[in-house]
């Protein structure tokens, strides 16, 4: 079965564990610059965002990649590059629509969100279960629940 | 180790950024932060000289665990001498500066004269310049923070700064970052406006990730996390309500300083307390409270995220004011209202952001605006001092408008700026001071929580409640409960509270932790990350060193053991309601105890004995 982030928002707090975790695990060091997942800041509204790759079927990146250096783990479903072959080009950096794929001037590869091959350490990290990994099939079980609560 | 073991030394006068080593002997004794800047700063500069002058020296410090994920890991601090007490100054603040400090590869910055002209530093990793601010000079922080960010067009930069209050030389002015966290106390913004120095702009991106051993720091710093979400006042009360969740608990405990400290209960502490936060309002339906907010790494985010009522008299004509900003946080919440008997939480609220905006300390100012009250309740100030302004208490109108005057240094403001001892002078009525060595009091009164008295009395950095938290035990039963009424054993429960204090300011970490972390949760994460055996008994020892080191700078300064005291009225008005209805703070009757247990002599000054055997 696969599984996939599910992220809430409103239980943000936006203390950036997240990124620490993501950075250390992919990195070896705490540093969000380096995050493959962000929490982004709207001050005036009161809110924080964490926001990440979704792992998306149309995978643009992986299509516009023209060195195949972006595959699919199948046992994942996350599109992850392969450092050896990315060439740096940063063409799939344009063609995410989400912005979630980046250029990593220290690497010279691009880096994205890879699942930390099926035990992502944001989620492991997030003291508000604010990013959870869940059934893929069912990331709006929660909210169901919540909504079905109140039908009662 | 978590050390980069970097400093930054920028020379004001000269305009020059030079890197050094850090002093690896001096960490392995004082840790970092507030313990490794006192001491580089006790070796730098005159303790005699005018904290406001170019010879004082001006220390932004981080901590070994700062910019790691230890909980809470993201705390800074701003170590100098104070221009309100002419002691040492060592202000502690969170947001997300300290661990982007680290992340470009820095301890500390260390600022030495003053520049001819504003600038403000860059810091863009290992890149470092001063850089030009005369546009921002005059400017609020919050102008000043948007302006930086917009110039070098890059929304990751973390900003502290000082706001207008700072430059018109109101004595306890903050060191702003990340819009709403502060450096807050004892005038450390002062010092940095008085250097011409109006921001330090930083960007990082090394990380850090060269803690001693990996995987133990990640399992103790993961156990540490699961102790916090599972205590009810790290894993509950503090996100629910923030420190707010304290403004009725002290209120019943007879212990919560009103009306100049001349009561210690407030009539209208409900409708300003943490609960009151979380009440929709009946203009538009929303509460006061939006969110809670967390500064870097924090599992417990006590911070609050706030709005006003738009139809309010505050700011129904100032659209600016109208989106969300940091909220009331129970000391400024007293302060401003319990100290002036303001129960508007909406003035409250606009007052606080006022504070956040120009950098002002909330718990001095809203004490002096408390203390002016009194001088002008007994006719020793009258309106032709104040440009017609009847400072009543209990009027949300006119603490709003000294807000204004004060944050910008107009008119009244500026004498509101001197703080309440100056002011009282002043005005011939030095007794209605409530300040230890110059500093307003925190929100604690002594002759409810006796222990506290004895602390605010022998704080380094004057009346303070973060220099020993004994609250905790005293009211929170933490880490065992002890009789608030009572002085005995409270010189022992006070020093052990100092001395751990200094231990976890130095560390990185946030004091907020304390309430659920003992040493044994502590000093795992320390000694997994840094390069020597940080034990318990290492850490409380460190903290000791910490203590008397900045006893003897204050010593070396001019204070001496007769400054190790409170205000006539808390000595000598007993409380008139409450649980303490009738008591007085009886420091007398713990101050001698406290001196012998810090093996200090009777006059309050450190022994030849004791300073040796701490290594000084």
């Amino acid at each position: 079965m696969l599984k996939a982030l599910q992220i809430e928002p409103e239980k943000c707090t936006g203390c950036l564990q997240c990124e620490m975790a993501c950075s250390y695990e992919a990195e070896g060091v705490f540093n969000p610059s380096k995050s493959r997942i962000k929490i982004f800041t709207f001050h005036d509204e009161g809110q924080f965002v964490p926001y990440t790759c979704t792992q998306c079927t149309e995978a643009w990146c992986m299509h516009a990649c023209p060195v195949d250096a972006i595959v699919i783990n199948e046992a994942t479903g996350a599109k992850e590059v392969i450092d050896d072959i990315c060439v740096g080009c940063k063409v799939c950096t344009i063609a995410c629509p989400f912005g979630t794929v980046n250029y990593n001037t220290d690497s010279g590869t691009v880096i994205k969100c890879d699942l930390c091959g099926g035990d992502p350490k944001c989620a492991e990290a997030c003291p508000t279960d604010a990013i959870t990994y869940v059934d893929a099939d069912h990331t709006g079980l929660d909210r169901m629940r919540m909504h079905a609560r109140k039908t009662t | 180790m978590a050390w980069t073991q970097k400093v930054l030394r920028v020379n004001l006068t000269e305009g020059t950024c030079k890197e050094e080593p850090l002093n690896m002997d001096w960490a392995s004794k004082y840790l970092g932060q507030r313990g490794l800047a006192t001491k580089y700063l006790v070796e730098e500069i005159d303790p005699k000289c005018d904290a406001l002058s170019p010879e004082n020296v001006m220390i932004m410090a981080t901590g070994p665990l700062t910019g790691t994920m230890a909980s809470t890991g993201g705390r800074y601090s701003v170590i100098t001498k104070s221009p309100l007490t002419g002691a040492i100054a060592c202000s502690n603040s969170g947001g997300f500066i300290g661990a982007e400090m680290k992340n470009a590869g820095w301890d500390m910055i260390i600022f030495e004269g003053k520049s001819p002209g504003p600038v403000y530093l860059l810091v863009e990793n290992e890149n470092t310049k001063l850089v030009s601010a005369d546009d921002l000079w005059g400017k609020s922080a919050w102008e000043t923070d948007e302006m930086i960010h917009a110039k070098h067009q890059d929304p990751l930069m973390r900003i502290a700064c000082v706001g207008r209050s700072a430059e018109k030389g109101c004595l306890f002015a903050a060191v702003m970052n990340d819009l709403h966290r502060a450096a807050g106390r004892s005038g450390v913004g002062t010092v940095m406006a008085s250097k011409n120095l109006k921001a330090v702009a930083v960007r990082g991106t090394k990380g850090v990730g060269n803690v001693k051993d990996p995987a133990r720091f990640i399992q103790a710093t993961t156990a540490a996390k699961a102790v916090l979400a599972d205590n009810g006042v790290t894993g509950e009360g503090l996100p629910t309500y923030g420190t707010q969740v304290l403004m009725n608990v002290i209120n019943e405990s007879g212990a919560m300083p009103t009306s100049n400290m001349r009561e210690v209960q407030f009539e209208g502490a409900s409708k300003i307390s943490g609960e009151a936060m979380h009440e929709p309002r009946e203009s538009d339906g929303k509460a006061n409270l939006t969110t809670n907010a967390a500064c870097f790494g924090c599992t417990i985010a006590c911070g609050r995220i706030s709005t006003i009522d738009q139809g309010h008299f505050s700011i129904h004509n100032k659209p600016e004011y109208w989106g969300n900003s940091g909220g009331l946080e129970y000391e400024a919440a007293w302060a401003l209202g319990s100290d002036t008997e303001t129960d508007d939480l909406d003035a409250l609220t606009y007052v606080n952001f006022l504070c956040n905006e120009d950098g002002m300390d909330p718990i001095t100012f809203g004490s002096t605006v408390a203390a002016a009250m009194e001088l002008y309740e007994i006719g020793a100030i009258t309106k032709d001092d104040t440009g017609g302004i009847e400072l009543k208490f209990g009027s949300a109108e006119v603490l709003v408008k000294l807000a204004e005057l004060t944050a910008k240094g107009e008119d009244f403001g500026l004498e509101i700026g001197l703080g309440s001892k100056r002011l009282c002078e002043k005005y011939g009525h030095p007794d209605l001071s409530m300040t230890v060595k110059g500093q307003e009091f925190p929100a604690y009164d002594p002759r409810g929580i006796q222990g506290m008295g004895l602390g605010y009395a022998t704080s380094n950095r004057g009346a303070c409640h973060l220099r020993g938290y004994t609250v905790s035990s005293e009211i929170l039963g933490v880490p065992e409960k002890t009789d608030p009424l009572a002085t005995e054993g409270k010189a022992g429960l006070v020093k052990a509270f100092q001395d751990v204090t200094a231990a976890v300011d130095s560390a990185g970490i946030c004091v907020f932790t304390t309430f659920a972390w003992g040493l044994e949760d502590i000093a795992p994460q320390i000694d997994a990350a840094c390069e020597g055996d940080w034990s318990a008994e290492k850490l409380v020892e460190t903290g000791e060193r910490i203590w008397n080191l900045e006893r003897k700078f204050n010593m070396d300064a001019g204070l001496t053991g007769a400054d190790d005291t409170l205000p006539k009225r808390l000595l000598k008005e007993a409380a008139k309601t409450g649980p303490a209805k009738g008591l007085v703070a009886n420091l007398d009757q713990m101050l001698p105890e406290y001196y012998e247990l810090r093996g200090w002599t009777a006059d309050g000054v450190p022994t030849q004995e004791t300073l040796s055997r701490l290594g000084l």
